[in-house]
């Protein structure tokens, strides 16, 4: 038991190693990261000499300072008073571009170019588990997110109770996903490995344990997984749907190897089956609340 | 009988609120049998509780900021020592439904119970005073205010001894704070205390924007109010509008709760974006409410320990009020993330950048403030340079996450919480303790300790960058915040500097205490029998510390834009005050008890609607409305100061003056 625990702890160390968003993985995070790097370097170069002439400015003129000439009157210069406005609003004009720019470049629901087609993925945030639908391949999959290498991933994502926001840090950016609506995402990763994934919105008791781990195949084997996934293990149909809706965290990831046909379509119009409550009255003890380990 | 109220409702079962919530009735109890040992509870009646005295009030405010502080920051060092606890294998000390209080709880007191009436409590002491009247326009609405204020905060702190506080954050989420999801009383305490505390801020917004645009000395035009009374005014118009949006979301949360409306809710056609937009729609302004007064106390403490006028007046209030209007534009940069497309996330986040531009100047302004000063390193003037250090870099991380593909990337992590920690931190809490150093001798009479003042300084700015800085590289490496257990056990480092931050945080609120009671013991060498400790330029320093009730014997004649500055140099120069004027007797606005009433009725009708005891609810309706209507048939409004006690205190005040400008001609 201990030692099951120190090899996680030694795995999660060495999967640790991966720096988030400093470590991008695919265009969308690139992008994303190189304007972070920018619009920090622009205001850092205005900023620095304005810390420096605090500094310096409070020290000169400290009332000890006999050699510091004392201007007790002087309140107005009309060409500092320019050069003060004038320097915040070049920055800000300059970061207004990029933020322009950029918000039209980066926005979510735009498909990546590319030459390969996407690969759809449908998202549900559950209490408190990801479900991963792939339509064309008909299989499903609970927190763990298989994709193909240098392949966009065309996502479709809903939340079946509370909000949630899907995050892959390494990929980029994160969204909402929220009941009875659709938002869409679009994001690739250009080699092979293994992502954190978490959700990045608060969601009630459980909420910690939404961790999940996106797995990126070389584009061959991830065809082969999705073949021998197909078929095999467990069926998500309206049951399997049922049992998977129930409160649960730190969920081991499961694979299904079929999934009913348009059963996401069918979380965003008829909204949650309002099965359960996540914050149950009266409070459930520690252990009950949060079974660890799934 | 009692509704959903049963003995479950006591955490017999979990020692640290239950503990937690017995020492304090005890220190409460203690406390009480103390003051009426010494038999103070006369004078706490009539010169405090009842006061329509906005000094008093003002002080009132403070205190109960300061209370609140302590509690919120106890729930702010509970959270990082779990975060530094639970990490892989470990869930920590504090269970999910345990953590998940804490964090909302930590929230909600900090903004609403600390922060709020900290920034209040300063205008109600000191716009007055700045523009040389008398008291506000409406002194017993203010009393109901500040008692209404802390009806709220008494609420919020019950929710530890019976029942629970929400787990759903500081702003409350739908769908997760519905009834479906969150059925306990948590959330109904939320709801129903900042519906209370929130009817006492708009009163005082309404107060307040009438004392500004009504009142003032003669001659006291708009562009010669102190910057401190224009960062009020921006900050209370801001309140009269942002404050009601937050009564109606609420107000219809609280109707999908209790009455199975359907706003929020993910059935019968709710849309829970729009709580998320009408909420921060309050919710965005209200960063403005707290920091706006803050650059205004910034902006009196640049001037006077430089001892030059402020640089560029004229800028300073037009950035202020350019702040004041921008920041109604500026809410959905809360949501990039929820996909509302290129265009509505460019133009808000543009909008939010553009809040940087006035700003900045302001930033410029205070420096050149001291370029060409004599600049005397006090208390206050170490906050406003740790501030000035600190904010700039919270300014940075700002604009960061205004950059929408920016915050794709950032958004709700610990780079968030490291962000407005910064602004909140460095910006408003810097300005609150500048503050409480700057104007203690005013209230009381006597300075705050210096050394141990700067002392509590240094624990607030080391202990800041410990805490928070790790926030931001955590928040690099894809951590998100309220988490009650870390699953990367490569940031436990990180979190230990973070713990070790809030303890020297902590270590400073000790030492303010500490700071506090050794003043009082020593304030006989301490005291301010001037009334201008700090060679100041506003008209608070006009008149005695502490000042008479009425503040001005007569109201002064302002010429110029320092008032009492003018006045000084004048008399200096002449070695002569202006001649003695007429005086006249005063009529005051009487004490009354109207507001500790009608408060308790609302404390009891909020208590009474989280259990659901409906009868409870009516009664306390009843109550309030009552005593509300036997005010307004009072007969008698005021009384009068008789004209000789008020000429005594002037000719001794003059006299004093007098000595103090010979002191003051002679020292330079």
């Amino acid at each position: 038991m201990q030692r099951d625990a120190i090899v996680a702890s030694l795995a999660l160390a060495v999967a640790g190693c991966n720096r988030g968003i400093l470590d991008p993985v695919g265009p969308v995070a690139s992008a994303e990261k190189q304007i972070l790097i920018n619009s920090t370097a622009i205001m850092l170069a205005i900023i620095i000499p304005t810390m420096l002439a605090t500094v310096a400015f409070a020290w000169w003129f400290r009332r000890g300072n006999t050699k510091a000439t004392y201007r007790p009157d002087w309140e107005y210069s009309g060409a500092v008073e320019m050069v003060v406005w004038a320097i915040p609003a070049l920055t800000i004009m300059l970061l207004g571009g990029i933020a322009w720019i950029g918000s039209h470049d980066l926005e979510p629901s735009k498909p990546l170019k590319s030459n390969v087609p996407p690969l759809n993925v449908e998202v549900v945030s559950l209490d408190w588990k990801w479900l991963f639908i792939y339509p064309d391949q008909g299989i499903a999959t609970v927190n763990e997110l298989v994709v193909p290498a240098g392949t966009p991933v065309s996502f479709r994502l809903t939340s079946a109770t509370v909000w949630n926001a899907f995050f892959v840090p390494q990929m980029g950016t994160m969204i909402y996903t929220m009941p009875r609506m659709t938002t869409r995402l679009n994001l690739q990763a250009d080699k092979p490995g293994v992502f954190d994934g978490l959700s990045s919105h608060f969601s009630g008791d459980g909420f910690p344990g939404m961790q999940f781990k996106v797995q990126s195949l070389p584009p061959d084997q991830f065809a082969m997984w999705a073949q021998g996934a197909r078929g095999q293990g467990a069926v998500l149909d309206g049951r399997g749907y049922a049992e998977l809706s129930k409160p649960s965290s730190y969920v081991k990831p499961i694979t299904y190897g079929s999934v009913a046909p348009g059963l996401y379509d069918a979380i965003v119009a008829n909204g949650a089956p309002q099965l359960h409550a996540p914050q149950a009255a009266p409070p459930p003890s520690k252990n009950s609340a949060v079974p660890a380990g799934g | 009988m009692f509704g959903k109220l049963t003995w479950d409702a006591i955490p017999f079962n979990q020692p640290i609120p239950l503990i937690t919530s017995l020492v304090i009735m005890l220190a409460v109890a203690a406390l009480a049998i103390w003051v009426w040992r010494k038999g103070w509870w006369p004078y706490l009646w009539n010169e405090y509780i009842t006061s329509t005295d906005h000094k008093r009030i003002g002080v009132m405010y403070i205190v109960l900021a300061l209370l609140m502080l302590v509690r919120g920051f106890a729930d702010a060092i509970m959270m990082r020592a779990q975060q530094s606890l639970a990490i892989g294998a470990s869930q920590g000390y504090l269970p999910p439904e345990h953590y998940n209080q804490i964090f909302s709880a930590h929230g909600t007191i900090m903004i609403f119970f600390v922060a709020m009436p900290f920034v209040i409590g300063f205008m109600n002491f000191v716009v007055p005073l700045q523009l040389g009247v008398r008291d506000v326009a409406f002194p017993t609405m203010n009393n109901v205010s500040f008692w209404l204020s802390a009806s709220g905060a008494l609420l919020v702190n019950l929710s530890l001894f019976i029942g629970e506080f929400a787990r759903t954050g500081w702003l409350g989420f739908p769908p997760l704070s519905e009834k479906a999801f969150s059925p306990g009383v948590g959330v109904d305490y939320y709801l129903v205390s900042l519906q209370i505390s929130g009817v006492g801020t708009v009163l005082t917004a309404v107060n307040f924007v009438t004392t500004i645009l009504k009142t003032r000395a003669p001659g006291m035009s708009y562009l010669r109010m102190p910057v401190f009374c224009w960062t009020a005014l921006a900050s209370n118009l801001i309140m009269l509008a942002a404050f009601p949006v937050l009564t109606v979301v609420l107000g219809e949360l609280m109707l999908d709760r209790y009455l199975g409306f359907h706003f929020f809710t993910n059935d019968g056609g709710g849309n829970s974006m729009l709580y998320m937009n009408l909420i921060w729609v309050w919710g965005h302004p209200e960063v403005y409410i707290l920091v706006l007064p803050a650059f205004g106390i910034y902006s009196e403490v640049a001037a006077t320990f430089s001892g030059k006028p402020l640089f560029g007046y004229r800028s300073m209030v037009f950035a202020t009020m350019a702040i004041c209007i921008i920041s109604y534009c500026v809410w959905l940069h809360h949501f990039f993330t929820m996909g509302a497309g290129a265009d509505i996330n460019a133009v808000f986040g543009i909008a939010s950048m553009i809040i940087g531009i006035p700003t900045g100047v302001k930033i410029y302004n205070w420096l050149f403030t001291m370029y060409g000063g004599r600049v005397r390193f006090n208390v206050p003037m170490y906050y406003l340079i740790g501030f000035m250090l600190t904010f700039v870099i919270g300014g940075l991380t700002g604009v960061l996450l205004a950059i929408p593909p920016v915050d794709f990337i950032v958004h709700n992590s610990l780079f968030l919480v490291a962000h407005f920690h910064q602004v909140i931190i460095g910006g408003v809490v810097f300005a609150l303790m500048a503050g409480y150093t700057y104007w203690f001798p005013k209230a009381f009479g006597f300075t705050l300790d210096e050394r141990l003042g700067k002392a509590v300084f240094w624990c607030w700015f080391i202990g800041f960058h410990l805490a928070f800085m790790p926030l931001y590289v955590l928040g690099f490496w894809g951590a998100t915040r309220r988490m009650q257990h870390i699953p990367d056990p490569t940031w436990k480092p990180y979190l230990d500097v973070a713990f070790v931050g809030a303890v020297i945080i902590g270590l400073g609120i000790v030492l303010t205490v500490v700071q506090l009671l050794y003043s009082i013991k020593t304030r006989d060498q301490r005291r301010d029998v001037t009334g201008d400790p700090w060679d100041g330029r506003t008209l608070e320093w006009l008149t005695l510390s502490p000042p008479p009730h009425y503040n001005f014997a007569v109201l002064p004649d302002v010429h110029g834009e320092e008032a009492y500055w003018t006045r000084k140099q004048t008399a200096i120069k002449e070695d002569r005050l202006i001649d003695e004027p007429n005086y006249q007797p005063i009529e005051m606005p009487l004490n009354t008890p109207t507001g500790v009433i009608v408060a308790f009725f609302a404390a009891v009708c909020g208590f009474a609607v989280i259990w659901y005891i409906w009868w409870l609810a009516i009664l306390g309706l009843i109550g309030a409305f009552a005593v509300f209507v036997w005010y307004a048939w009072r007969d008698e409004h005021e009384h009068i100061i008789p004209v000789e006690e008020v000429r005594e205190n002037a000719r001794e005040r003059r006299r004093i003056r007098m000595e103090h400008l010979h002191e003051l001609s002679r020292s330079t």
